[in-house]
């Protein structure tokens, strides 16, 4: 009978978590989106978006609600069903991502301690990794549906592209996977957080170069948005969409790169761990409650993300698009590669330390 | 300096350079040198002044000898300066300044200074190519033009401007619209 009974309030702790990070994170991306613009902004020393509001902060609402209040077309010519299928897709994919994330260690609330973190599956990157493909249905289901040759073009583009850089991306995990022996983020993390031993990036400075550039390809990210690519394809796979199935698949993209961001912080750069500080030290002489701790972690985890997205953006606006032979071969000539033989170095290191 | 090929043709400038197509070198082709120079060129960036103007709130100042919207003057008395002789009209190259002229009656020389007077004086802003010839024509100083741009319209005849649009506040009863528009000397449009 126990094993058939469903633990009720750890369904409703699981709920009200999921809501938590889904909405946070739509909210971190509206912002980001505002971001974006004051970044580009002020690095081709403008003023950026400052009417709406005090310093424009009501910008992300005011662009929100024109695409909300745009007329909707569907082509024609389209599959309808396709059509409308992928923006959802999009979206859906860059949301589920945040599931494995480990926000921050675990609160302690109404007697009960509480991982902050929705699932911790001991595969977490596998599933991360099997849904950033599932992000690529978006961009081709798109495409495909809307008819329109640029689109189909953009749509292909962005699929060699995901499936090159997944690959390199792919391998330069494998060496952190042996660092760690776990395939669990949550493990991951809290092995960087161990007293003596350093962040990941420390050990892994080409794996993390390598996972960097891969995940901005992922995210189409300029220099690796081909598959928008504003002036050849006229925007690429989302040119025949309007209103909120435009602003749906903008977003998916910002929300895309707020979870890469989260990744790489986890994997290389000790997730939610305060730098200099040991939070478990912090805990057992009482000089902080257990619940500040985790709070501050989740704190810890949003700034790193943020200097994440901020690089991000950096690089847009500094380096202008590759050409499609020059990501073809940067992806498979030199990234992978490049990941085989840090994956080389880094297992014979292991082998030689004895570990 | 590129050797011509074709000896009979000569360069232009001699600031013409060879396109350099040697192939990128290993560390050129890592991209990564090149690329973070440029991020520390936009990151330098952040810190420098920006050169925007907000501009309903500031505005930039004018040139002194900046021709705008046309004034029709008053003097000192508030009475109009113009005469309708039609000089302006015929020094306007674009035809843009049509006018009738009508006889002051007794009782209305607190209005108009000369015998005669405007009763209509028309510019269309649409043809006018604001080159200050009506302004250097004008034996009266009756007209001038202003530090002010033609605002937008939604209907060409928006664009025709009469007496009313052009004449120069009262400086008797209205003595700051008259300082605003007559605008010269004046640093109320600067603000920065």
């Amino acid at each position: 009978m126990t094993l058939l009974s469903i633990d009720w309030i750890l369904l409703i702790e699981k709920l009200v978590l999921i809501a938590i990070i889904v909405f946070a994170s739509l909210g971190i991306a509206l912002y980001t989106t505002f971001a974006e613009r004051k970044v580009a902004a002020v690095l081709q020393d403008r003023p950026g978006p400052n009417r709406a509001g005090p310093f424009g902060l009501f910008q992300p609402f005011a662009d929100g609600l024109k695409l909300i209040m745009k007329e909707e077309i569907i082509p024609n010519t389209a599959n309808k069903f396709l059509f409308i299928l992928g923006p959802g897709l999009a979206m859906t994919a860059a949301l589920m991502t945040c599931a494995v994330i480990p926000w921050s260690s675990h609160v302690e609330l109404f007697d009960r301690t509480i991982d902050l973190q929705v699932a911790d599956i001991n595969i977490g990157i596998l599933y991360i990794f099997g849904v950033v493909s599932l992000g690529v249905y978006g961009i081709m289901i798109g495409g495909w549906a809307s008819n329109n040759k640029f689109s189909l073009m953009a749509a292909l583009r962005g699929a060699s592209q995901a499936i090159s850089y997944e690959l390199a991306m792919g391998m330069a995990l494998i060496a952190v996977l042996m660092l760690s022996g776990s395939l669990s983020l949550r493990t991951i993390v809290d092995q960087q957080m161990e007293a003596g031993r350093l962040w990941n990036i420390a050990y892994q400075p080409l794996g993390f170069l390598i996972f960097f550039i891969c995940a901005m390809a992922e995210c189409n990210r300029t220099p690796f948005d081909l598959p928008e690519a504003e002036n050849e394809l006229n925007f690429g796979y989302h040119q025949e969409y309007s209103s909120m199935k435009l602003g749906f698949y903008l977003f998916a993209e910002y929300v895309n790169m707020i979870m890469s961001s989260a990744v790489m912080a986890s994997l290389y750069f000790g997730g939610f761990d305060i730098p200099f500080v040991d939070e478990q030290h912090l805990v057992a002489t009482n000089v902080l409650s257990q619940n500040v701790v985790a709070l501050l972690g989740v704190l810890m985890l949003l700034v790193k993300i943020a200097i994440f997205i901020f690089v991000f953006m950096w690089i847009r606006w500094t380096i202008p698009r590759f050409r499609y032979d020059q990501l073809m071969n940067l992806g498979w000539k030199k990234l992978i590669p490049l990941a085989l033989v840090n994956m080389l170095i880094t297992g014979a290191v292991i082998l030689w330390l004895g570990k | 300096m590129p050797v011509n090929k074709n000896k009979n043709m000569q360069a232009l400038t001699n600031r013409a350079k060879e396109v350099n197509r040697k192939p990128m070198s290993f560390m050129e082709s890592l991209y990564l040198p090149a690329i973070f120079k440029g991020m520390a060129i936009t990151f330098s960036h952040i810190f420098k002044k920006q050169p925007t103007i907000q501009y309903p709130e500031q505005k930039r100042p004018f040139s002194p000898v900046f021709r705008g919207l046309h004034v029709l003057n008053r003097d000192e008395e508030g009475r109009e300066k113009c005469t309708a002789c039609g000089l302006c009209a015929v020094a306007c190259p674009a035809e843009a300044i049509t006018m009738e002229a009508a006889e002051r009656l007794p009782g209305e020389e607190n209005k108009y200074r000369e015998e005669k007077y405007a009763a209509k004086y028309e510019i269309n802003m649409l043809r006018c190519i604001f080159c200050g010839l009506c302004e250097e024509a004008c034996p009266k100083d009756a007209i001038y033009l202003s530090e002010t741009f033609a605002p937008a319209n939604f209907t060409r005849k928006g664009f025709i401007y009469g007496k009313p649009d052009l004449l120069i506040p009262d400086p008797k009863t209205d003595p700051e619209g008259y300082e605003k528009a007559k605008g010269r000397n004046e640093p109320t449009t600067a603000d920065n």
